[in-house]
């Protein structure tokens, strides 16, 4: 079954994507064979609801499960709600987080790692200053 | 007239102005559309007489009807819907609601439940009516909320209306038909730049506008040397001053502490009824 790895760059090399929604690609990969898809997110600049996005991205490629640094939780329920596993706080580069997932290493996150909104720095549409905070 | 007193930077006196002016106004509407954390109240202490809800109403869907075709999910322009395999999922807190998920869905399974985003406030404070309008806690979508409040103006009167700060869509939603903006900001850096980016706004929005300058301490500064090479009015600088700050932090309002501070908001009006489309 493929899976999919939120990725830094467009193929096995790149450095894991700490984000999910906003990750830059998505590495769709047969672990067994190595054959991969690199897939560029179109949900990086979304204002809102890029990790259900890109969570319906993924789930359309027909992965079985997601490896990646965080994922907030708009994404885990929508990843959940097709079955697809999810785990998290996955490192290095790409290329060994699959070989991490085929020898079993890795396991599913039973829950989201971040509260929404995680990945968006600031200045996405948030032009409020103050003593507030944002 | 409608006046709406805002700011790019947060914490430069929009309060302390809004409230000055509705006090010696007297007969006036003060609307506090800075939904987020509204104050005014702590300095006019109105009698709150009724209270009501704000709603939006969000997505439901029925399952029996839904042929998970996700015209819905395509429809939305805020991700607030996502159909994978049979099931539809909704983000509530993602919903502007619009209803363009209504209109998309070829079924008719999707229909409208109304959410409760804030609540509007409405009072006395003297002869000032007094609104205000709060979001709820961990609610993103401050722009019903605002809107809401803004239905209270009834046009036989003059309207105050504290907006919040920056330049996001509730400032702008405060600022929408209104006649002058005020703009509060002070001798920073930051307020400068922050200016900047508030006068921006009011320009694209067509208002006419002028410069409150607050805790000023030298009344030549960044703010009016760069308000005069920009022929931006400034209508008023209030100086940094540590007597204004107790007033402040008791929530006594400035003209209420100092009654001398009564004429300079009274010209204030007088000159912008002149210039307000």
């Amino acid at each position: 079954m493929k899976v999919a790895v939120s990725s830094t760059g467009p193929d096995l090399s790149a450095g894991v994507d700490p984000r999910f929604g906003r990750s830059q690609y998505f590495i769709i990969v047969d672990p067994e064979t190595l054959e991969f898809e690199a897939v560029q997110n179109p949900n990086i600049a979304a204002v809102g609801g890029a990790g259900i996005q890109s969570a319906q991205l993924v789930i359309d490629k027909g992965v079985s499960a997601v490896l990646t640094g965080n994922c907030g939780p708009n994404a885990f329920s929508t990843l959940q709600a097709a079955g697809v596993r999810v785990v998290t706080g996955v490192t290095g580069t790409v290329r060994e987080a699959v070989e991490k997932h085929k020898k079993g290493e890795l396991k599913p996150t039973p829950q989201p790692s971040t509260g929404p909104r995680f990945g968006m720095g600031r200045g996405c549409g948030r032009g409020r200053r103050g003593p507030r905070g944002f | 007239m409608i006046v709406a007193v805002a700011s790019g930077k947060g914490g430069t006196g929009k309060t302390t102005v809004a409230t000055s002016l509705a006090l010696v106004l007297g007969d006036c509407q003060y609307l506090d559309c800075d939904v987020e954390e509204p104050n005014g109240y702590i300095f006019l202490k109105p009698e709150i007489k009724s209270r009501r809800s704000v709603t939006i109403p969000v997505p439901e869907v029925d399952l029996k009807k839904c042929t998970f075709c996700g015209d819905c999910a395509s429809a939305c322009q805020f991700n607030a819907i996502a159909v994978v395999k049979e099931k539809v999922l909704v983000f509530p807190e993602l919903c502007h609601g619009c209803g363009a998920c209504r209109l998309a869905c070829p079924a008719g399974a999707v229909t409208g439940v109304l959410r409760e985003v804030g609540v509007i406030e409405e009072g006395a404070a003297g002869r000032i009516d007094f609104v205000q309008g709060t979001l709820n806690v961990g609610e993103p979508l401050a722009v019903p909320v605002v809107r809401e409040v803004k239905k209270a103006i009834r046009g036989d009167e003059d309207v105050l209306i504290d907006a919040s700060p920056g330049t996001s869509c509730p400032v702008v939603e405060a600022l929408s038909d209104s006649d002058f903006a005020i703009l509060v900001t002070e001798p920073t850096p930051f307020g400068l730049h922050d200016l900047k980016l508030a006068l921006k706004v009011v320009g694209r929005m067509a208002i006419p506008h002028g410069v409150v300058v607050n805790k000023t301490q030298d009344m030549d500064n960044v703010i009016t040397v760069f308000c005069r090479e920009r022929d931006i009015p400034v209508l008023l600088q209030i100086p940094l001053q540590r007597e204004i700050a107790v007033a402040y932090s008791r929530g006594t309002p400035l003209v209420c502490a100092f009654p001398e501070w009564r004429k300079s908001f009274a010209e204030i009006l007088e000159r912008i009824r002149g210039w307000a489309r």
